[in-house]
């Protein structure tokens, strides 16, 4: 395909990667914000062709994996409802809540469905007036526009039996709670190429400047990591720490000014907790007071549920960078992709899941599952 | 001397054979992943049928079961067909119920003779709807070469079915010195597809979601009959044979690495996946390892017959694509790896339930 086959060249990959290594001459670590970046290191094996100095520390960007236990119940809660149609993207369905999964609520007779756009949960509710229509509105600043979108049809069409649920989540109080991290080891930042399409770039040279780490807007193909991983060692090696553009094909500067103006319209900033993380001030985007009526929480009045993490699981030190995912004592034993034991495991963008589905060979101590 | 022996209670469920990790524990119900082929589906045989009516012909757990009777070598097998949309472009379900129970036989080397036919159709479904889906199953077994011997019909309610669901078995000979199982698969053998992948769960999904990737994408459900009589002619000794359906590329090869104790090597710039697959798999977030396939098959050969059985299949109308697509090797038995483009490698895994599409 046009703009994707061009950047899996080996050839050139090959190239980058010599210029990587020639560029090296000391360690460095460096975080790649998104999970989307995460599957491709780790689907083209991309981090096994770096200097040894370099490592690339998974970062927190899986719209899947952070978005809390909490959450994941709210959800099951609401699904399991009579007269509620649930709409969700496809790889929402198989998070564990804490005692029970999507999956497993279709199957006892909630009305479940997996659609591609919100758009579409919406058509559901014209489709079925009798019926509550309720759509997972997840993710970062990427599937943020059309989630507000889709709010903002249902007032204006005047579709009274649609709501969202609400877990949004922003890419920059991310990295600056990471790297207020006593334990923090990142040097420098892969940002997240399609966020910085909706965003653009201004958010980010105040937090380079504030902790002193380059930050290069990366894409998702492997020449776009590589390309990424080149710059931020470059600016490593120099001393400096600026943010720069390697993803021009996709993001300008200014973002996209009418994705910025829906989201403005119908979001607004709140505190949210991250799976594994905790709380973020200031991280994530609920319904503003226009558009309150169409937030599923209050609808369905599910907003006193709250619920615990496994202590088994290490998926927050995974997210910070802090470990490894075949560091976890329960990597690929406990926690298996079919037997989950935290989100990372679920989604194949999450670091576990990409580890335990790419990497075994690699990781020889990492028991597999007999099953 | 002889042990004193303890009949089972076959009122107390039998816990010995649920090993660890226990299967179905997080589901009571049957949910949709228990039908996708993947590890889920291999824990509902291993653990609830198998215990149930297990022998030692089922269990091989090969898509066909090969028979002595009456001095003849038989292959059996059936196969349920509940695909939505009933109509696709480039075949209908009809087609499908044919050539599924067809190719299931195909694979072990065994040229399909007679089927059965069973019909469930739901209160209400519009008779033309039958006529046409049972006017397509009766050309798929002309075509095949196949004679429909027996059937049946029954109505269930109205919302209690899809539509219309079919259910086929088919019985062939297998012709005398023919050894086709997954268990065959050596070190050293060849991996062979017999052409472009991927094809057919991306047509049946550009028209249930709604989705069109450019160009239109059509089934490639076809009876894989004759490309397996033209192989077998030129070499007897195949290995394995398997038609790639559903759980894809990916699942089939874990089948036979894991029945054979092999370790499976593809190599990744070389798997033949056509541009709209690859974009539309992009575009979902799905990998086309994972895609089904209803008109390819897999062989595995020794390596000193595969010039041979690759120029027959590239010699058949079905088999023009065909390539070797990697090797079967000693090192990590019962895994698929791949060889990425850029000299990695990566674990090609068993999918747990039904492939999910990413969020982005």
């Amino acid at each position: 395909m046009k703009y994707l086959d061009e950047f899996s060249d080996p050839e050139l990959a090959k190239r980058l990667v010599d210029q990587i290594h020639a560029t090296t001459t000391k360690s460095w670590a460096m975080m790649e914000v998104c999970g989307g970046q995460t599957h491709t290191i780790v689907r083209h094996g991309i981090d096994q062709l770096l200097p040894d100095g370099v490592e690339m520390i998974h970062g927190p960007g899986c719209p899947v994996c952070v978005t809390p236990l909490e959450v994941i119940d709210k959800a099951l809660e609401i699904a399991a409802q009579p007269d509620v149609i649930f709409c969700s993207f496809g790889d929402m369905l198989r998070v564990p809540g804490s005692e029970r999964d999507l999956f497993r609520i279709k199957s006892q007779g909630g009305d479940v469905r997996v659609v591609y756009s919100p758009l579409d949960a919406l058509r559901v509710a014209q489709q079925n007036p009798d019926k509550q229509v309720v759509f997972f509105g997840i993710g970062f600043e990427t599937t943020a526009p059309p989630n507000a979108m889709t709010v903002y049809q249902a007032k204006k069409l005047g579709i009274p039996n649609f709501s969202l649920l609400v877990s949004h989540v922003r890419v920059p109080p991310a990295i600056e709670a990471i790297m207020q991290s006593p334990d923090c080891r990142v040097q420098g930042f892969l940002a997240a190429g399609h966020v910085c399409s909706v965003m653009g770039t201004a958010e980010y040279p105040e937090l380079a400047d504030k902790y002193g780490v380059p930050i290069v807007v990366t894409g998702f193909e492997p020449l776009d990591i590589l390309a990424g991983i080149l710059r931020t060692v470059t600016q490593l090696e120099r001393g400096e720490h600026t943010v720069e553009n390697a993803y021009q094909r996709a993001v300008r500067d200014e973002g996209n000014p009418v994705a910025k103006a829906m989201l403005a319209d119908v979001f607004e900033t709140t505190d949210r907790s991250w799976r594994g993380i905790g709380m973020i001030p200031q991280s994530g985007w609920r319904l503003s007071e226009r558009y309150r009526e169409y937030d599923a929480e209050h609808r369905f009045q599910v907003a006193d549920i709250t619920t615990q993490e496994s202590t088994v699981c290490r998926s927050g030190e995974v997210l910070q960078g802090l470990i490894k995912p075949h560091e976890c004592e329960a990597f690929g034993t406990l926690c298996t992709p079919r037997n989950p034991l935290g989100a990372t495991m679920v989604s194949s963008e999450g670091a576990c899941a990409a580890y335990y589905l790419y990497r075994r060979l690699q990781t020889p101590e990492v028991v597999t599952s007999g099953g | 001397m002889v042990e004193p022996v303890t009949l089972p209670d076959p009122t107390m469920p039998d816990f010995s054979g649920w090993t660890c990790p226990l299967p179905l524990r997080d589901h009571p119900n049957v949910v949709m992943g228990h039908g996708g082929g993947g590890q889920m589906s291999g824990e509902l045989i291993e653990h609830l049928f198998v215990p149930a009516f297990g022998n030692p012909v089922l269990a091989g757990l090969t898509d066909s079961a090969v028979l002595e009777l009456g001095g003849a070598r038989l292959a059996f097998s059936t196969d349920s067909f509940v695909v939505q949309p009933l109509f696709f472009p480039g075949g209908s379900i009809g087609h499908l119920a044919v050539n599924g129970t067809v190719n299931d036989l195909a694979m072990s080397g065994a040229q399909a003779s007679y089927l059965s036919c069973g019909f469930i159709l739901e209160e209400g479904v519009e008779l033309s709807v039958v006529a046409q889906i049972a006017a397509d199953l009766g050309a798929a077994a002309e075509h095949a070469g196949v004679t429909v011997v027996t059937g049946d019909t029954k109505v269930v309610d109205a919302g209690h079915g899809d539509g219309v669901y079919l259910n086929t078995a088919g019985i062939g000979l297998v012709p005398d010195g023919i050894d086709i199982r997954p268990q065959r698969a050596r070190p050293g053998d060849v991996v062979i597809v017999s052409g472009l992948i991927g094809v057919h769960g991306i047509a049946i999904m550009s028209v249930r979601e709604g989705i069109s990737f450019g160009t239109e994408v059509v089934s490639d459900c076809a009876p894989l009959n004759g490309l397996v009589a033209a192989m077998l002619a030129v070499a007897r000794d195949v290995h394995v044979l398997r038609d790639p359906t559903r759980g894809g590329v990916a699942t089939s090869l874990n089948e036979i690495a894991k029945a054979a104790g092999v370790g499976i090597e593809l190599i990744e710039r070389d798997l033949p996946i056509p541009e709209t697959v690859a974009n539309a798999c992009s575009f979902l977030g799905l990998d086309p390892l994972y895609v089904a396939n209803e008109g390819k098959l897999l062989a595995i050969v020794a390596r000193d017959e595969a010039e041979e059985v690759l120029a027959a299949m590239r010699a058949h109308p079905l088999g023009g694509d065909a390539a070797v697509i990697g090797e079967c090797v000693p090192a990590h038995p019962g895994m698929v790896v791949t060889r990425t483009a850029f000299g990695a490698t990566r674990v090609v895994d068993t999918p747990i339930g039904e492939q999910l599409p990413r969020i982005c």
